[in-house]
């Protein structure tokens, strides 16, 4: 480590160590309800990771941020999943992937190497030993989320991903903008619970409609050549 | 106030479109608040030609030039959309019984494409562009079609995609404008300020973070494919409020950035954004030929106009500058018409598909006049405005020596106008295959279309002093040389 760490910060490095492992396990879960328990998992690391913070730069700021994200995220978040999308989280249990999991996990793997080499030319702006382990995990953890997103074709682990994502850049947001206001950051967890509330009944529409949940599976419209006569 | 009243007024709207007695008269409500809305949108602006910025609450909501040009141009197409929807919804004759539903959320949506222009904090403008997202999820999939469903679930996953993507954006602009010595509040101004003093790697980090993020969502390829499909199936009134301006206000917040990048003096992002936007201008160009779905012809038609607009900001010269905003509101104006008469078409033909309409100049001559008209304005024939800006964004690129980039420029454009009026012409001219001579088209229809038409044709002959000093005033924001 290149500067002095007190104890809440080498916490904080445990937690972050653990939100990396559980965006690698989100990828490898096959399971829907799995993926599900994993975020909430994640999330609570995030959360603890803003007390710890908190703690160590006596910041009432951040105890407020990991508050709401408790609040979100671990109570809301899994509570609106379970109202909208009951029988849609319990009817297909295994989940189609365009790769096997060793492959994704492969591919995990590089992207959270890429995301260190991608903030490495930003290092050398801070000597901050909380921002060069929270942003490029933060920017690991968002990437990981897309690449689940692309990777599978069922509706709540994507709805997931993108939540996922989202706890990626609140996890590097908390050591690079602790003092953001909190209004914005109050918006941003009402955006989250929005997206969950949207996306999830938009998931029970298409279920009722068209039977099935596999985003794979929705194929009509695209671009054919026309026929010129 | 004006600028508080111009926030409320939708949000207003939306509650009172809520309440249950008051549902029946929800289209009427929302007609009347989204055009006093557009009222003040134009005080709003002819106050800031005054005083050049105006302050609702400090730190919170400010306009300055570009605000207000964005202000009217969002306000001008929410209201003439509102009144078309009336009719154009009601002789559907699916889901009456929902209506008031549908003008609840489309009064939430004109209020987050409202927010978003008057808002100074960056932080808050991410907010606003992620409930436009979320509000036009649920208009794209109102009429729970299968293919409207699919369209709406491609339309959120690609687009939430991007919001926490920019959301690191913001937040490292943040971590910059704070290790750049700021102070007091973020807002765009005050980063603008500390555009000198921001370190370089950290403004490059997340100007690219946000555009990635915000360019999903503006339309931008190689993340444009939702937007076709959003735009064909949405209900009409609802895609000339996307295509017009919903692309357009996250593309506001990138060029914003994108100005206070290029005052740093990163005059290499500039260079980017030309080959990006050539880029989407292409693929939308050579999509246009192939296109079966008349709708889908416009939709694709947004991109080009995106890109367009995303290369003259990347040539940042005044002129360019200039080009680059009246592009802005020549799109927002044109594109919303010609979602106004593809709906009209839609409700009268009954059909999506270019190839089963022939004739449309003899089934009704309205609809078959303002098609061909509406199409030439929006490919760029020359009495239309859209010729008069790309023409000025291709002068000022020859100017600053760009030619290679004026002249690929130049060719998509013609390829763009040819596959556009291709497509037109086989609707438009020909002898109709249909037995039916006289189609009625629908009141609030044609008066939303009339209404559009005017600005399409009067922009392109003569500029009101007033405007050219709002655009003028809009084009300094964007922080060219």
């Amino acid at each position: 480590m290149p500067a002095q760490m007190s104890v809440p910060e080498a916490l904080n490095t445990l937690c972050a160590g653990l939100v990396l492992i559980s965006a690698f396990a989100m990828v490898a879960t096959r399971q829907v309800q799995g993926v599900v328990r994993f975020f909430i998992i994640q999330s609570l690391l995030l959360a603890a990771s803003c007390f710890l913070l908190g703690f160590s730069q006596h910041s009432m700021h951040l105890y407020a941020l990991g508050t709401i994200t408790i609040v979100a995220k671990v109570i809301a978040i899994p509570w609106v999943l379970k109202r909208t999308l009951a029988r849609v989280l319990y009817v297909r249990r295994e989940i189609d992937q365009v790769f096997n999991i060793p492959a994704s996990l492969l591919l995990a793997l590089l992207l959270a190497i890429f995301s260190v080499l991608l903030v490495s030319p930003i290092m050398s702006v801070t000597p901050d030993p909380v921002i060069r382990i929270n942003l490029p995990i933060g920017l690991a953890g968002v990437l990981i989320g897309a690449f689940s997103l692309v990777a599978r074709r069922e509706a709540v682990p994507q709805l997931i991903g993108i939540l996922a994502m989202e706890n990626g850049a609140f996890f590097a947001g908390i050591a690079i903008a602790a003092e953001l206001p909190l209004i914005a950051e109050l918006t941003v967890a009402f955006n989250v619970i929005l997206i969950t509330v949207i996306i999830g009944l938009l998931a029970r529409n298409i279920k009722e409609t068209i039977g099935t949940t596999e985003a794979g599976a929705l194929t009509e419209l695209k671009e054919e050549p026309v026929s010129w006569r | 106030m004006a600028l508080i009243a111009i926030v409320s007024l939708p949000l207003l709207a939306a509650f009172l479109c809520w309440i249950p007695i008051l549902r029946r008269a929800a289209w009427i409500i929302s007609v009347i608040c989204l055009f006093l809305d557009f009222v003040l949108a134009l005080f709003v602006s002819h106050q800031v030609i005054q005083t050049s910025i105006v302050v609702g609450v400090r730190g919170w909501l400010e306009a300055d030039g570009l605000s207000a040009l964005m202000l009217v141009l969002v306000s001008f197409v929410c209201a003439l959309a509102a009144l078309f929807a009336g009719d154009e919804m009601r002789h559907n004759g699916k889901h009456l019984h929902r209506l008031w539903w549908f003008y609840c959320n489309y009064n939430l949506l004109a209020f987050a494409l409202i927010v978003v222009p008057a808002l100074a904090d960056p932080n808050l403008v991410w907010v606003g562009v992620e409930l436009i997202t979320l509000f036009a999820i649920l208009l794209v999939g109102f009429e729970t079609t299968a293919s409207a469903l699919e369209a709406a679930w491609k339309y959120s996953v690609l687009t939430i995609m991007g919001a926490p993507i920019s959301l690191l954006g913001f937040l490292v602009l943040f971590w910059a404008y704070r290790s750049g010595g700021g102070t007091g509040q973020e807002t765009w101004s005050s980063l603008t300020l500390a555009a000198h003093t921001m370190p370089p790697s950290l403004l490059r980090l997340a100007f690219l973070l946000v555009f990635v993020g915000f360019g999903t969502k503006a339309g931008l390829a190689p993340m444009h494919t939702w937007l076709p499909d959003a735009h064909s199936q949405a209900p009409s009134p609802v895609c000339a409020v996307l295509s017009g301006v919903k692309t357009s206000v996250p593309l506001y917040a990138i060029l914003r950035l994108l100005s206070i990048v290029l005052v740093s003096g990163e005059a290499r992002m500039g260079r980017w954004m030309m080959v990006i936007g050539l880029v989407s201008v292409a693929i939308a160009a050579f999509l246009l030929l192939q296109v079966r779905e008349y709708k889908r012809m416009f939709a694709y038609s947004t991109v080009e106009h995106m890109g367009i607009i995303l290369t003259a900001a990347g040539l940042s010269t005044q002129a360019s500058d200039f080009g680059a905003v009246s592009q802005m509101l020549n799109h927002s104006i044109t594109k919303s018409l010609c979602f106004y008469v593809a709906g009209t078409v839609l409700v009268t033909m009954e059909t999506r598909e270019i190839k089963s309409i022939r004739g449309l100049l003899r089934v009704s001559p309205f609809m078959g006049a303002t098609l061909l008209l509406c199409a030439l304005a929006i490919a760029g024939a020359p009495p239309f405005p859209i010729f008069l800006s790309e023409y000025s964004i291709l002068s000022a690129g020859l100017r600053a020596g760009h030619y290679l980039a004026v002249v690929i420029l130049a060719a998509l454009i013609v390829l763009a106008f040819i596959g556009i009026m291709l497509q037109v012409n086989r609707m438009v001219f020909g002898r109709p295959d249909w037995p039916r001579q006289d189609v009625g088209v629908p009141l609030t229809c044609r008066i939303a279309v009339i209404a559009a038409v005017l600005p399409v044709i009067v922009l392109g002959v003569y500029i009101p002093s007033p405007v050219h000093s709002l655009l003028q005033l809009a084009a300094r924001q964007l922080g060219g040389r």
